[in-house]
């Protein structure tokens, strides 16, 4: 098992090769993987722990009295103290497994149809993903809610006095990302829970993209929820996590009925189980939790910090050297950013070049990223995101570079 | 004028990209043709034309002469452009059975596949759907 101690120096040679993927080509050429804000890269040793799983005792959970079931129920368990504890969750049963940051999001905001009346409002920032618009549009209109955007301004952070100007004792929701997908702006979450509080509303935030980067401290930031997405943090894909307060999750009503959920079934009445199966009817993403835990193993072997500094160079790297380019420009220039570089070159469609850069190798993501309203706000039709990850190299970010310039020869 | 056959046209596009030795060569050479794809008419470049890919825009019209079927179009992307330009010279021009028998396989033997990916969101998929239910509509006009 991997030991939770930062390494003095930074050796990324030596964490690449923990990371099979990065040895492949495309179109010949080695691969250069930028697309990690979409989908991280997974580790051997977590790749170990998934064929270990269905080698040794993949088995149904909580179900079984045979050894099998017993294994892979501690597996999935442990698991979830693993991540009980990454969060700083105050108990394991707070903990819940997800399918992924949507599902997670879909389970609060149906758990406040019941909770919302007419009139009531609930505030979204215009950085988020769809993920974080689309269900709350749906809340609203099958409750009546009021929905309410904290715009963003012209560098890509969100415009705090706005968003004072918003609560009111009306407020019920506010629900923001960590860190945002389209442009890696850093968003002051500690300042929306605690304005939010004091109006007497609840705060969900989405911290897919933050997870990857930032050990959030669910306790010390007071949040009422917190989900995440395994496939961004070195782990598998269809799997995450919902934390929420208590007194929440006591109050939200189950979001879907099936086995595993339930204490009582006769045909007259159900009663439920309590926390955390309540919220996770049906045979879960076993094989996935348990991986999940192991990429958390994996990362904070590392370290949380390690890593952060070490991304931060790598973007400091990368936008010095992408500001270089005549005509390039940026958006997101937030002092507080993860490493991504969302950007265009004057007069070039974002597509083009995502595309010649795939022939050159150089896996990034081009188009509106589900964030449409930011594309909206700057009237453009997307933008080309390169976003690193622990194991990118500066040297990976020339390749970048040279293969943007070469594009933007090709098609101005 | 003897028009050359929708078959015709693609062996010599597959022909002209043999050509080039790389991918640079056929993308430069697609660019150009990109650039040089005849302007639709700016009254066509509206929401009842646009084929909304997720990536890039397309427009399409279609317009019956002399029992022929010519296509303009347009995309917000060159590259996307560069093969609506290819797409164009193979079907602009031709009889409406024509363009419903023909296929688009040429556009394998050129290298260009990925693009007609659905992955891609590009809108061309959807384009070489709108051409042939142009060329269906246009045929039941005709049959009237
Ligand atoms: C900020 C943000 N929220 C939500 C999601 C959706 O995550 P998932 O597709 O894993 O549910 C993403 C993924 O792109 C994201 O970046």
């Amino acid at each position: 098992m991997a030991s939770v101690s930062t390494p003095l120096t930074f050796d990324v040679k030596s964490i690449r090769k923990d990371f099979p993927i990065l040895n492949r080509k495309v179109n010949e050429k080695p691969l250069v993987y930028f697309d990690n804000a979409a989908t991280s890269q997974t580790p051997q040793q977590v790749i170990d722990v998934i064929v270990d799983y269905y080698s040794n005792y993949n088995a149904n959970i909580h179900r079984g009295v045979h050894a099998l079931s017993q294994e892979a129920t501690d597996a999935y368990e442990q698991a979830r103290i693993k991540l009980q504890k990454h969060f700083n969750i105050p108990n394991a049963y707070q903990t819940l497994f997800t399918s992924g940051t949507t599902h997670g999001i879909n389970i609060v905001a149906s758990g406040y149809a019941e909770i919302l009346k007419e009139g009531d409002e609930v505030i979204v920032s215009a950085l988020e993903h769809h993920s974080n618009i689309v269900p709350w549009q749906m809340l609203c209109e099958k409750t009546g809610a009021v929905l309410k955007v904290i715009p963003m301004t012209d560098n890509g952070t969100l415009d705090m006095d706005a968003f004072e100007q918003l609560l009111s004792d009306k407020t019920k929701l506010v629900f923001v990302n960590h860190v945002s997908n389209a442009l890696g702006t850093v968003n002051p979450i500690e300042f929306i829970i605690e304005k939010t509080h004091a109006v007497g509303g609840a705060v969900l935030v989405d911290g897919a993209q933050a997870a990857p980067h930032i050990k959030a401290d669910v306790q010390a930031l007071d949040v009422d929820f917190y989900v995440v997405s395994a496939h961004k943090m070195c782990g598998p894909t269809g799997v995450g996590m919902l934390y929420g307060k208590e007194k929440w999750l006591e109050q939200l009503p189950p979001y879907q009925g099936g086995g595993e959920m339930i204490d009582q079934v006769t045909f007259e009445k159900t009663t439920y189980a309590g926390l955390p199966h309540k919220f996770e009817a049906g045979t879960p993403n076993i094989c996935g939790g348990i991986a999940f835990g192991a990429a958390l193993d994996y990362m904070n072997a590392i370290g949380f910090e390690t890593i952060a500094a070490y991304e931060h160079e790598l973007l400091e790297y990368g936008t010095e050297k992408l500001k270089a380019i005549d005509g390039l420009r940026i958006y997101g220039e937030s002092k507080e950013k993860t490493a991504v570089i969302s950007f265009n070159i004057e007069g070039i469609h974002p597509y083009d070049i995502g595309t010649i850069l795939d022939k050159l190798g150089v896996a990034v993501r081009t188009g509106h990223h589900c964030a449409q309203p930011i594309m909206d706000f700057y009237k453009i039709p997307g933008t080309v995101r390169a976003s690193f990850a622990f194991y990118n190299t500066k040297e990976e970010i020339d390749i970048l570079v040279a293969a943007v310039e070469r594009a933007k020869n090709m098609l101005s | 004028m003897i028009m050359s056959s929708i078959q015709e046209i693609q062996q010599e596009i597959v022909e002209e990209f043999e050509m080039f030795d790389d991918w640079m060569q056929r993308y430069e050479y697609m660019i150009e043709l990109g650039k040089s794809l005849p302007l639709i008419d700016e009254k066509y470049k509206t929401d009842e034309y646009i084929i909304k890919g997720c990536q890039s825009k397309v427009w399409v019209h279609a317009d019956l002469k002399d029992d022929k079927i010519e296509f303009t179009a347009d995309s917000d992307a060159i590259i996307t452009k560069g093969i609506i330009a290819i797409l164009i010279r193979s079907f602009s021009g031709q009889p409406p059975q024509e363009i419903l028998d023909a296929d688009t396989s040429f556009i394998d033997e050129i290298g260009l596949k990925e693009h007609l990916s659905p992955t891609r969101a590009n809108g061309l998929v959807s384009m070489i759907k709108q051409i042939k239910l142009y060329a269906i509509a246009y045929q039941a006009k005709a049959g009237n």
